[in-house]
C-alpha cells in the first residue's frame, strides 16, 4: 500500500489482513449464530443456505475466527498492556465523550478503550471457542454429558452477546473517531490525528524517527 | 412426520404467533404403559421398526436383555431391564418401554430454534418435522427424559412421534397394537388415567402399596404414562427420573437471556446512534496538523 508522505504508519500490512479475516469472521459468526438463538432472526439463515447449512457452516468459521485472533494477541497484546495512564484516561471519559480534547491525558498507540476492546474479546474468543466445541453436535455431542452441554450452551450465549455488543461499541468507536477506519484500511494516520488521540505514541515516534507502528520498528 | 396439514396445532417451534388451531376440537390422548403387565416380549419394539420403517444396524450382544443399548435415529422405542432387589432381598425384574413421553410442557420445543420444526398438535402428541430441521441439537438439551437422538448421516432430530400418522386416521399407535399382554394402552387420556387407576387399585390389594400412575407435574403431565408398582422411586426403572422438568439451565437459557439479549443489543445501537447526534463525529483539526509538525520537527526526525 502506497503511504502518502508525512503520514504514520498505524498499522502494519499483517496486523491488518489478520484483524479483516477476524472481522469477517465476526460478521458471519454473528449472523450465523443470532439466526439460531431468537426465532426473530431465523431469516439470517438464508444468507448461508438454510438452517442445516448455518448449523453447519458457523463452527467452521469459529475455528478461523479463534485461530486469527491468536494472530491479533500476538501482534497487539504488548500495546495493550494496562498503565497507569489508562486510569487516568478513564477519569476523564466524560470529556472523550464530549470530543473534548482539553484536559484528557495523552495515551499511546492504545488508549484504555481500545484496550478494553482488545481484553475482552481476548476472554471472550477462546470461551466461544471452547463452548463451542462442547456443543459441536456432530463431532463432539457424546463426548460430555448433557448437562454440561447445557452449561456450554448458556455460558456460549451469553459470551456471544457480550462480544457483540464489545464489538458494536468497537464499530461505532471507528466510525466516531474520523481517520480510524482509514487506519485499519489502508494502513495509514496524519501525524495530526496521532497529536489528537495518540499523543505519547506521536511522542515516542518523532524520538526515535520511526514512522510507525511502534518505536520499536526502526525503518 | 408430517404429511397433510393438520390444522390442529397447539404450539409450533420458535414462533410466538398462534398456529393454525381451528380443527382443535379434539380429545387429549395418551398411552397407558403397565410395567407391571410387561412380559419383556419386545413385541412393541418390533412393531414400530414394522410400522416406522425402522431397522438399527445389528448390533453386538452386552450382556443385557436391552437390545439395542440405547435408542437412536431409527431406535424410537426400547424395552429397558432393570433388576432391583426390594428391602426384603427380593429380586423384581422390572421392564420399562422407553421412549417419547409426550410432556405437555416440551422442552425439545421449547428449546428448538428452527420456525416449525417441532410442534404439538392439539391432541397431546409432540411431532418432530424433519424438513424443518436444521440438526443442532437443542432438543437434546432440552428434553427432561435423554430421548431425541440427532442422526450423523441426515443431521435430522429423531424419537417416536407416538404414531401421529396412525392416530390422525383413528388407528391406535403400533405399539399398543402389538402388544400382546394389554399392558400398552391408548385412548383419551381421562380413559387412560380412569383404567390406570383401577390397575393401581388391583396391584395395592395384591400389596405393592406404593403402586401410582406416573404423569409427572414438572412438565405438566405427559401423554405417555407409566403405571409403577413403585412410583415412589421411578429411578428404579432404568433410571426413569423421579422428578422431570426442563432443565433451569434451559429456561434461563430461553426465558432470559434470549429476550433480554437482543434489548442489550439494541440498546448499545441506540446509545451509538444517539452520541453520534448528539455529540457527532471527532474530526481531527488544522491546529492538531500544525502541533504535531512541530513535535516532528523539533524531534529532527521526519518520518
Amino acid at each position: 500500500m502506497t503511504r502518502p508522505q508525512g503520514t504514520l504508519i498505524r498499522n502494519t500490512m499483517a496486523a491488518r489482513v489478520n484483524h479483516w479475516i477476524t472481522g469477517g469472521c465476526f460478521v458471519l459468526l454473528m449472523l450465523s449464530g443470532l439466526s439460531m438463538f431468537h426465532p426473530m432472526l431465523f431469516f439470517l439463515d438464508d444468507l448461508f443456505g438454510g438452517g442445516q447449512w448455518t448449523r453447519a457452516v458457523h463452527p467452521w468459521i469459529g475455528i478461523v475466527l479463534f485461530v486469527s485472533y491468536l494472530g491479533l494477541i500476538v501482534q497487539f497484546w504488548r500495546d495493550n498492556l494496562w498503565s497507569r495512564d489508562d486510569i487516568a484516561w478513564m477519569m476523564a471519559i466524560d470529556r472523550v465523550l464530549a470530543n473534548e480534547e482539553h484536559g484528557v491525558p495523552e495515551v499511546a498507540r492504545f488508549n484504555a478503550g481500545q484496550k478494553f476492546v482488545f481484553w475482552s474479546m481476548t476472554l471472550l474468543v477462546p470461551v466461544l471457542f471452547l463452548t463451542g466445541l462442547t456443543i459441536w453436535e456432530f463431532y463432539f455431542g457424546t463426548y460430555t454429558s448433557i448437562e454440561v452441554q447445557r452449561i456450554a450452551l448458556l455460558i456460549h450465549s451469553l459470551a456471544a452477546i457480550a462480544a457483540i455488543i464489545v464489538w458494536i461499541t468497537h464499530v461505532y468507536a471507528a466510525l466516531w473517531v474520523r481517520g480510524s477506519v482509514r487506519a485499519m484500511t489502508q494502513g495509514y494516520v496524519t501525524p495530526g490525528w496521532a497529536w489528537r488521540h495518540h499523543r505519547k505514541w506521536l511522542r515516542r515516534l518523532a524520538a526515535t524517527g520511526s514512522a510507525g507502528p511502534s518505536p520499536r520498528n526502526e525503518r | 412426520m408430517s404429511d397433510l396439514q393438520s390444522q390442529d396445532y397447539i404450539r409450533i417451534s420458535a414462533s410466538t404467533l398462534t398456529p393454525p388451531s381451528t380443527r382443535r376440537h379434539e380429545d387429549q390422548v395418551a398411552k397407558l404403559i403397565d410395567t407391571s403387565r410387561c412380559i419383556g416380549c419386545k413385541a412393541c419394539q418390533s412393531a414400530c421398526m414394522e410400522w416406522n420403517n425402522l431397522r438399527q444396524e445389528v448390533g453386538h450382544f452386552e450382556g443385557s436383555y436391552d437390545n439395542p443399548m440405547d435408542l437412536s435415529p431409527s431406535v424410537w422405542t426400547l424395552m429397558r431391564f432393570a433388576e432391583w432387589e426390594d428391602d426384603k432381598g427380593n429380586l423384581e425384574w422390572l421392564i420399562r418401554k422407553d421412549g417419547c413421553m409426550h410432556c405437555e410442557d416440551p422442552g425439545c420445543l421449547k428449546a428448538c430454534p428452527a420456525p416449525g420444526a417441532i410442534v404439538q398438535y392439539a391432541n397431546g402428541i409432540v411431532d418432530f418435522i424433519s424438513e424443518n430441521c436444521i440438526g443442532c441439537g437443542y432438543c437434546v438439551k432440552g428434553c427432561p427424559f435423554d430421548i431425541p437422538r440427532v442422526s450423523p448421516v441426515d443431521h435430522k432430530s429423531y424419537k417416536c412421534t407416538l404414531c401421529s400418522d396412525r392416530v390422525g386416521v383413528g388407528l391406535e399407535p403400533a405399539c399398543v397394537k402389538a402388544c400382546p399382554t394389554g399392558a400398552i394402552m391408548f385412548g383419551a387420556k381421562t380413559d387412560m388415567k380412569d383404567w390406570a387407576g383401577e390397575r393401581i387399585a388391583d396391584l395395592k390389594s395384591r400389596g405393592f402399596e406404593n403402586a401410582g400412575l406416573y404423569d409427572p407435574p414438572g412438565v405438566d403431565g405427559t401423554h405417555v404414562m407409566y403405571v409403577l408398582h413403585h412410583a415412589d422411586k421411578p429411578s428404579i426403572y432404568a433410571n426413569l427420573p423421579d422428578r422431570p422438568r426442563i432443565s433451569p439451565l434451559v429456561d434461563l437459557w430461553k426465558g432470559v437471556v434470549k429476550p433480554l439479549s437482543l434489548v442489550g443489543i439494541g440498546f448499545a445501537v441506540i446509545a451509538g446512534f444517539l452520541h453520534w447526534i448528539l455529540e457527532g463525529p471527532n474530526e481531527v483539526e488544522p491546529q492538531d496538523e500544525a502541533q504535531a509538525a512541530e513535535i516532528l520537527k523539533s524531534a529532527g526526525k521526519s518520518p
